[in-house]
């Protein structure tokens, strides 16, 4: 079986598995990342949201042969005390229910607002859109979008 | 107004304090069951005894408080709000509470699970007498140390003082405490005395959620464990007949193939057959996998071939079948009020309509999985269950093993809905791990989830009203539903009561589609029907629809034999906030309302949509929502629940569609079953009725009303009435817009 050194969360990681593997998988059950979380395997529900270099990615349509190089970065380093302005945010607005898609949609929120610091509200509402959040907590997403935004700005 | 329903405590039966062997005080006590008087608690905290105690309060040396919150989270936020309950008799400072989801070896008691709304309602009485027996025993300590009356000290924030301004923390009296009798009678507090109780309290794991920290069944590992993907029938009404597995054994990640399904017909087939076990009878193939990943590749590897058993039922089928039940001679009457046949044929006019709705599966974002590790001195079950003490048991039998022998624990659960009420995942866990002799993880893929789930059942209603001098005399409710969905409490739902002759019947199609309890079971699709029934007859009669309500509820109040579930009263309460809050009738041009009242799980609730049309296409852009639920205790929880409960109940009834071809389900992904999105969500503007009667759940009753008050909009954007859903596959858009 290949082996591929992944760069994760400025660490470098050395895994054996098949070319084919989906990241998602290799971040979850090879390295025990479990934040990056499976919903849908088809790029549809955004609960696997990681970085690619800067940019959010899913993690399920990504192969890990495609990612060897690539500066990754998960849930788990997105800061190093849980205190970005999203993660901040979020808590600040208490956004979650059951709260197993929340680490893709602030995986999702830190990129968009890297790029796009002060959005308007439709600019919000279209960054988010490719995330499900299945208890329907959208409302509070979108203020702790803005409250985020405040924070950065 | 009914009581309500309250519980009585033997007090010194339910509680039971003991110092711990590792310092501190142990409080034990069972929320839903008097517990025998000689069980002991133990002094060891591994060995907590949750037979006899389902849940428990340790207060340190340190004076921490640590409270093991008992029932599942799912995501309805009991987690938090149950021990806030708590700390408040106990006077604790939130700050200094440490919730821990409590381990589980589920022997013998009840309702340690989710659903129906109903852990608050059924928690109250028993989590505020804990608290406030804990802080008298603590006080009488303190009382007893002083050489002074229990009654001269008072309490805050876990510090203790008398009247000589002395002061001492609960860490200080705990050993003491620990050996006092349990006291019998404790003054709960006054509600206007609540300190935690009413204030936002945000979600105990939230730490961990943002930070992906490992807190779900999927993310659940142990030593060893290996993965597990199952092929279960791809259609309803077939099972296994031969596969090949060569393909599958070949891949290096594939450890073995097995099949599985014998335990389980055997089961099945003893009569013992479970109200949880909704299971096809077929073999199912097993692959076992290194990882996750490897274990579904295998799977799509096998070569299967399937046979039919029973009929493969498809959507037009079940259309037919459901409106023949609604004409036929099936239907079963389940409330009959003064005689409808008489007010119908006595009727100047007649309004008559039809309502439909689909198959909905529960889509839980987290899919059914489940870990076993079945040995010979025990069985170890881990994972996401609404209904652990059911999936013990049933397990136990499967296995033949002692019950004492199978330990439960739940994890959080990526979303329930219903779904993790039903535990045919935790079955095959446990079949599979005994089949191997390893710790194993079963995970069900998006596809297998959506494909081999328990779904809403499809159902139509025919609803008919009586109109004599311009007055409604009569109303007849026809329920048609695959497999079953009316049950007793139902018919004595509004508009019960209210009008003289009242009818409600229902019939049922036994099919080999599995359907269960989704989101606000019962209703979910009733309310809908029935208050876009109530909008349409208000323009019938000629009435102002918020005035038909409120005279039709007035109407209840005054009938001396009522016999609801529902609070006219406070049907009317929300019914007037909502007037109130969402500027009805006043609304800016080009801005439609709907309007819908509804009582479900013991909480009223009004709603009133906003929609704008664009490009012929409507959008939601506001739902402003009144709740009665008593006394809410965590708003901030209260309102997650509402805003999401709206959210959900409009993307079900305008996008959601789930049919059958060939028994094959239509969908099995995200690309083709749509769930809302958050372009497609209006701002929900949440309002409570001030209360001081003991709460009520949250988690689904903001559900049902929400697709009649859109559907409401709609019509006075577009002139037509919408009575079938996903609303959005069954408008022509291009309908006129009214202006």
């Amino acid at each position: 079986m290949p082996t591929f050194n992944l760069k994760i969360n400025n660490k470098t990681h050395t895994v054996e598995a098949d070319m084919d593997t989906p990241l998602m998988w290799v971040l979850r059950d090879h390295l025990n990342l479990v934040g990056t979380k499976y919903g849908c395997g088809i790029g549809q529900c955004g609960a696997c949201t990681i970085h690619l270099d800067g940019n959010a990615m899913r993690s399920c349509l990504v192969q890990v042969s495609q990612a060897e190089g690539m500066n990754i970065t998960t849930i788990e380093g997105l800061s190093e005390h849980g205190d970005h302005p999203v993660q901040k945010a979020w808590k600040a607005i208490d956004v979650p229910q059951c709260g197993y898609c929340q680490a893709g949609q602030i995986m999702t929120a830190a990129a968009f607002l890297d790029k796009n610091p002060e959005p308007t509200e439709s600019q919000i509402r279209n960054a988010m859109h490719g995330n499900i959040c299945r208890c329907a907590s959208y409302n509070s997403i979108e203020e702790a979008v803005k409250v985020a935004s405040k924070n950065l700005s | 107004m009914r009581p309500s329903k309250t519980t009585t405590f033997s007090r010194r039966a339910f509680l039971k304090s003991s110092a711990l062997a590792s310092g501190g005080m142990i409080i034990g006590f069972n929320l839903f069951n008097a517990c025998k008087s000689e069980v002991e608690l133990p002094i060891d905290l591994s060995q907590l005894n949750y037979n006899d105690f389902n849940a428990f309060i340790k207060i340190s040396e340190e004076g921490k408080v640590t409270i093991f919150s008992p029932n599942p989270e799912i995501g309805q936020g009991v987690k938090t709000s149950m021990p806030m309950i708590i700390a408040e008799e106990l006077e604790v400072a939130w700050g200094d509470v440490h919730v821990v989801q409590a381990p589980l070896d589920t022997k013998n008691y009840t309702r340690q699970m989710a659903g129906g709304s109903q852990s608050i309602r059924h928690g109250w009485e028993a989590l505020r007498q804990t608290g406030a027996t804990a802080k008298q025993m603590l006080v009488n300590a303190a009382a007893a140390r002083w050489q002074v009356e229990a009654s001269e000290c008072t309490v805050k924030e876990g510090v203790i003082s008398n009247s000589k301004g002395e002061t001492l923390g609960y860490g200080d009296v705990v050993l003491e405490a620990a050996v006092l009798e349990v006291p019998e009678d404790v003054t709960l507090k006054d509600p206007k005395d609540f300190k935690i109780i009413g204030q936002g309290k945000g979600n105990v794991d939230i730490d961990k959620i943002i930070t992906g920290k490992p807190l779900y069944g999927l993310d659940y590992k142990a030593e060893g464990m290996l993965y597990a993907a199952v092929l279960r029938p791809p259609a309803f009404g077939q099972v296994l007949e031969s596969f090949d597995d060569s393909g599958a054994r070949i891949l290096p990640g594939v450890v073995d193939v097995i099949t599985i399904g014998e335990k389980l017909r055997a089961y099945n087939d003893s009569g013992k057959k479970n109200w949880s076990m909704q299971m096809s009878s077929s073999d199912k193939v097993v692959v076992i996998g290194k990882t996750t990943w490897d274990a579904m590749k295998g799977l799509k590897a096998i070569k299967a071939h399937w046979k039919i058993e029973s009929e493969l039922e498809s959507t037009e089928d079940h259309d037919k079948v459901l409106f023949d039940l609604l004409d036929g001679d099936s239907l079963k009457t389940r409330r009959s009020d003064g005689d409808i046949n008489k007010a119908f044929a006595e009727a100047d006019a007649v309004l008559e309509r039809v309502y439909e709705a689909p198959f909905l599966p529960h889509n839980c974002l987290e899919p059914m999985n489940f870990y076993a590790n079945v040995t010979p001195e025990k069985v170890h079950l881990v994972g996401p269950i609404q209904t652990p003490a059911s999936a013990q048991k049933v397990v136990s039998e499967l296995l033949e093993r002692d019950i004492e022998d199978v330990h439960v624990e739940m994890t959080r659960m990526g979303g329930g809905f219903g779904r993790r009420l039903y535990g045919d995942f935790v079955y095959e866990a446990a079949e599979i791990s005994n089949a191997v002799k390893k710790p194993i993880k079963m995970v069900s893929s998006r596809a297998h989830d959506m494909t081999t789930g328990v779904y809403r059942p499809a159902t139509k209603y025919k609803i008919a009203a009586s109109i004599k001098d311009g007055k409604l005399t009569g109303y007849h409710l026809k329920e048609a539903c695959i497999n079953g969905n009316m049950y007793g409490l139902i018919p004595n739902f509004f508009p019960a009561a209210a009008i003289e002759n009242y009818q409600v019947d229902s019939a049922n199609y036994k099919s080999n589609i599995t359907t269960g309890a989704w989101r606000a079971p019962y209703t979910n699709f009733l309310a809908s029907a029935e208050q876009s029934f109530f909008d349409e007859l208000a323009e019938v009669l000629k009435i102002d629809r918020v005035r038909l309500h409120m005279d039709l509820l007035e109407k209840a109040k005054n009938n001396p034999e009522p016999n609801i579930e529902y609070s006219p009263e406070r049907l009317q309460g929300v019914l007037k906030l909502v007037v109130e809050k969402s500027n009805w009738g006043n609304t800016k041009p080009g801005v439609y309302q709907g309007l819908s009242v509804y009582y479900c799980h013991n909480t009223h609730v009004a709603e009133v949509a906003d929609i704008t049309m664009e490009n012929g296409v409507p959008n939601v852009v506001k739902v402003t929502c009144a709740v009665d639920c008593g006394i809410v205790v965590n708003p901030l929880g209260a309102m997650n629940q509402i805003k999401g409960g709206v959210l959900d109940g409009i993307g079900h009834a305008m996008y959601s569609d789930f049919g059958f071809n060939n028994g094959v389900p239509q969908s099995n992904n995200f690309n083709t079953f749509q769930l809302i999105r958050i372009g497609q969500t209006p701002k929900v503007d949440v309002h409570f009725i001030e209360s001081n009667i003991d709460p009520t759940g949250l988690g689904e009753p903001t559900l049902p009303p929400v697709g009649a008050a859109v559907a409401n909009a709609i019509y006075k954007a577009t002139g037509k009435r919408l009575r079938k859903q996903p609303y959005m596959n069954n408008m022509n858009v291009s309908e006129k817009v009214l202006g």
